[in-house]
């Protein structure tokens, strides 16, 4: 139950953030907000040393009738993921107390949003139940909405803001469908008793269709090719945000739930290619466009998309463990020991650099790379940061990427090599491209340190005059570029505690204890052909990074039409403008036009029905005689309406329908109606008194009178609707399946209800509740019209009461 | 008869259905009170329209009308009354207010914003 509370408490806590706020204003309210991460740090570093163990579940019921609950399971993927959570969450509150102004900005806000995000992604990567998991997904993608559009007074964040929202949700909720049909195939939505059906569900018909639609939600989520195009442009955020959000935390939950299903998903061939593929082709687009940014925050965009491309492509090369023979020998087994391993060391150098680039724009007023240069000798300590970091995520040696990058290249290699589902095909061209990317990355990581920091200085030029960043402001990028070079030379005991629990959550199939995980990371293994490879990239990288500035421009060959954000914006242009032309064909605003359609698809539904379901069956027995009588009033009725029509003056079309009415009174005399021709006659009277009213108002402009015009379209549309109530009648007419239950009334109207005239017996005392509503209808009318008439207030009031 | 009347019916339906799409909203409204006219002949003639006497208890009369049309009719021309008669007054106060009774001029605009 702590468990489950603990994701809880940062949300909580945010609930008493106006108020501190508000009383405390000496005081930055991070110090405050600060507790909260640090106190979860230690409370989850504390499951490290046990969680060998195994799991530590707990278990909130949330809606038990329908199987809803909110789970904490921590085991080694969730716990290293809740570390990395509140670990970063705790660097970044401490950078965002120097980076935010505590008298400028609206920091209740802005931590409001970080804390929230803090439960939904603790949530996301301890839920159990695919519900909640969705839930506290849906919660990142909102949080991260607030969080980018922080400055919502500039038009870009706002873009960017609604950009990001409309691309994950609609992951999200192509995930929920997924998870949907996973849950129905599978009979329950716990994660882990899915995983132990995998085999019966890999026999659903749509377990395709649950890979494609749960790697959306994790391909939109994680910023991976074609879904990359919000990443860059969620840069608008404040710098912590973007270096916890956007590197560090929230785009590796896609990375999560890839490898979360993992064991469940990677029998099938579709999920590894699909893996396989957009992680290599993201990873080679991300750092291929990162060269081209100008922008120090787009570089860093770009090449976390790269990177996450390349954790993907791993995590895809894992699931390929689970069909081979004797895979703890394979190279396979270990992808997953690269990607988390690759994961981890990725946070730390891609947040220090996050980091370096808010000091940099905070100190000199621009993150234009164009305009910077020279900052080495003014600011020493963020530029040894920042030396670090790239270095680190080009993959040098010492620092910690080196390692990971060595791992990648490795399984990468032995992609060809693998048998099954054409990979030894397609299989020879992965690692020629993740080369070309590694080159590519090589040669950001370049640019960007080189031309922030070094080269001729432009010092005078820049918005602000530069110094050092205060010390509060660089102790987490410090803490974490210690990190980056500390992990190069102890791989091993962050393996041992913090991979090999995740791989045994990832491969659980392999192994028995993460202690199982037999792999053991050096920093030289031997002159392999992975490190071949490795100076080949540093080699054609300082080549291609030398000759920078005369590439360079061939970026601008590329036509904006296009390109991926142009797409982005034509559909948006299509859902906004284009949808409202259509609306705006036939919502013409005529009540003649609507009316039009409405009989249309009355007739075409009816007779359509009528004729699907046999319901043409026409007899002309039992029906009643005619006789002469009839025939003259059917005369009568008929020649007064087309009268109706033929009339030139309104005058003679009232007198025209009051004859129709008086026609319908004769009716009702002929078929012994007496109650009913009295009615009818005193109502016709009265209507067509009524009709020389309103008649008699016309106003002066519109009396000229004229006959109708003849329409055909209108005139088709009436023939329709004649046809179907003269079939409907017959056909009714036929058919008629059980006697009147009138009989009841005709025995029992004097021993019942003592009267003799049964129409008006059943009106006020068989029926009498219709009759009570037929009095209410009446005088509600009455009561309108004469609202309408006295309460005016007209145009000439309203007119005066303005200018009042 | 009846066969007679479901003509007639469709007759009425569809002269209402054409007044009802003009453009002359007093056109409009005799196309409404024509159509209940229709619908209350629909209701007598599915009754049946075989019955030789009014439904009124009387020595020696066996074969009557049915007297639950009547009552449902009954009850139907005085709400399709007090609606016309609602109608009517909306038509006359609309012809006050916008001085034209051409339903294309008074119709809806859209409005951009």
């Amino acid at each position: 139950m702590t468990q489950v509370l603990l994701i809880f408490l940062p949300i909580l806590f945010a609930l008493l953030l106006p108020m501190l706020h508000k009383k405390i204003s000496r005081v930055h309210t991070g110090w405050f907000v600060l507790l909260v991460p640090f106190a979860l740090v230690l409370y989850y570093a504390s499951f490290v040393p046990k969680i060998g163990d195994g799991p530590f579940t707990s278990t909130f019921y949330w809606v038990k009738s329908l199987d809803l609950s909110i789970t904490s399971h921590l085991d080694g993927l969730s716990l290293l993921f809740s570390l990395l959570i509140t670990g970063i969450g705790t660097l970044v509150v401490l950078y965002s107390i120097f980076y935010l102004d505590k008298k400028k900005e609206q920091l209740h806000n802005f931590y409001f949003y970080l804390l929230m995000f803090m439960t939904a992604m603790l949530g996301v990567v301890q839920s159990d139940h695919l519900i909640s998991l969705y839930l506290f997904w849906e919660l990142t993608s909102i949080s991260s909405f607030l969080l980018i559009a922080y400055w919502y007074k500039r038009d870009k964040s706002r873009f960017g803001a609604l950009k990001s929202m409309m691309i994950t949700v609609f992951g999200g909720l192509m995930m929920l469908g997924g998870f949907l049909l996973l849950a129905n195939a599978g009979g329950t939505y716990s994660i882990r008793e899915l995983i132990a059906n995998s085999s019966t569900i890999a026999e659903s018909p749509y377990f395709v269709w649950m890979i494609v639609l749960i790697l959306l939600g994790a391909f939109t989520k994680s910023a991976q090719f074609p879904f990359y195009i919000w990443l860059p442009d969620a840069m608008e955020a404040p710098t912590p945000v973007s270096a916890y959000l956007h590197s560090a935390t929230m785009v590796k939950a896609g990375i999560y739930l890839v490898a979360r299903l993992t064991p469940l998903f990677a029998i099938s061939e579709y999920w590894i290619w699909f893996v396989v593929a957009s992680g290599i082709i993201t990873l080679f687009w991300g750092s291929f466009f990162a060269v081209k940014q100008t922008d120090l925050k787009g570089i860093l965009a770009f090449s976390t998309v790269s990177q996450l491309g390349m954790i993907m492509a791993m995590l895809g090369a894992a699931g390929i463990a689970l069909h081979v023979d004797s895979p703890q020998q394979t190279i396979f087994a270990f992808a997953a020991y690269a990607a988390i391993f690759h994961l981890i060391n990725h946070a730390t150098f891609k947040g220090s650099l996050f980091m370096i680039a808010g000091i940099v724009d905070h100190e000199t007023g621009t993150r234009d790379i164009r305009k910077l240069g020279g900052l080495m000798s003014l600011m020493p300590i963020s530029f040894t940061i920042a030396a670090i970091g790239s270095l680190s995520m080009a993959g040098l040696p010492p620092f910690n990427g080196f390692l990971s990058k060595e791992l990648f290249l490795t399984s990468m290699l032995s992609l060809k090599e693998f048998e099954l589902f054409n990979f030894s095909t397609w299989g020879p061209i992965i690692p020629w491209v993740a080369w070309i990317a590694s080159i590519f990355t090589f040669v950001y990581c370049l640019y960007f340190a080189y031309y922030t920091f070094m080269g001729k200085g432009k010092v005078d030029k820049l918005p602000k005059k530069p110094h050092e960043a205060p010390i509060g402001m660089l102790i987490s990028p410090i803490i974490l570029a210690t990190l980056v070079v500390v992990i190069f030379f102890i791989p091993n005991v962050i393996g041992k505690y913090f991979i090999k629990p995740a791989v045994l959550a990832i491969q659980p199939q392999l192994y028995n204890a993460s202690s199982d995980v037999a792999i053991h990371v050096q920093a030289f293994h031997g002159f392999t052909p992975e490190l071949k490879m490795t100076i080949g990239v540093v080699l054609i990288g300082f080549i291609l990074f030398l000759t920078l500035k005369k590439w360079q421009p061939l970026y601008q060959l590329q036509p904006d039409k296009l390109s991926l954000n142009n797409l982005y914006d034509r559909m948006m242009r299509l859902a906004d403008v284009d949808s409202k032309k259509i609306s705006e064909l036939y919502m013409t605003g005529a009540i003649r036009h609507y009316l039009m359609y409405m009989f249309s698809f009355i007739v075409v539904i009816v007779i359509a029905t009528l004729f699907w379901k046999d319901g043409f069956n026409f007899s002309f027995e039992n029906t009643a005689k005619i006789g002469l009588f009839e025939i003259i009033v059917v005369f009568v009725l008929v020649a007064s309406t087309v009268t109706v029509f033929a009339a030139r003056t309104r005058l003679t079309a009232i007198i025209a329908l009051g004859a129709v009415g008086y026609s319908v009174a004769l009716f009702f005399v002929i078929f012994n109606a007496p109650d009913l021709a009295l009615t009818q006659l005193v109502i016709e009277t009265v209507s067509v008194a009524l009709f020389l009213l309103a008649f008699y108002h016309l106003p002066k402009l519109s009396r000229h009178e004229e006959a109708m015009p003849f329409k055909m379209r209108n005139f088709l549309i009436a023939l329709g609707v004649g046809i179907m109530v003269t079939l409907l009648a017959l056909s009714a007419q036929s058919q008629k399946l059980i006697p009147s239950i009138s009989q009841y009334y005709k025995d029992t109207v004097y021993t019942e209800a003592g009267g003799g005239n049964i129409v008006n017996v059943i009106l006020v005392d068989y029926r009498g509740f219709d009759t009570l509503f037929e009095i209410t209808v009446l005088s509600i009318a009455g009561m309108a019209i004469l609202g309408m008439i006295k309460l005016r207030l007209s145009k000439k009031e309203k007119k005066s009461n303005e200018n009042e | 008869m009846e066969v007679v009347m479901a003509f007639v019916i469709g007759f009425l339906f569809m002269a209402a259905v054409y007044l009802i799409l003009s453009k002359s909203i007093l056109r409009i409204i005799i196309g409404t009170s024509l159509l209940s006219h229709g619908a209350h002949l629909l209701i007598l003639t599915m009754g049946g329209l075989d019955g030789e006497a009014p439904p009124v208890l009387a020595d020696g009369v066996t074969n009557m009308a049915d007297p639950l049309p009547q009552a449902l009719i009954l009850t139907a021309i005085v709400i399709s009354f007090g609606v016309t008669a609602f109608f009517l007054v909306l038509a006359y106060r609309a012809y006050q207010e916008l001085g034209t009774d051409n339903m294309d001029e008074i119709r809806g605009k859209l409005s951009d914003d």
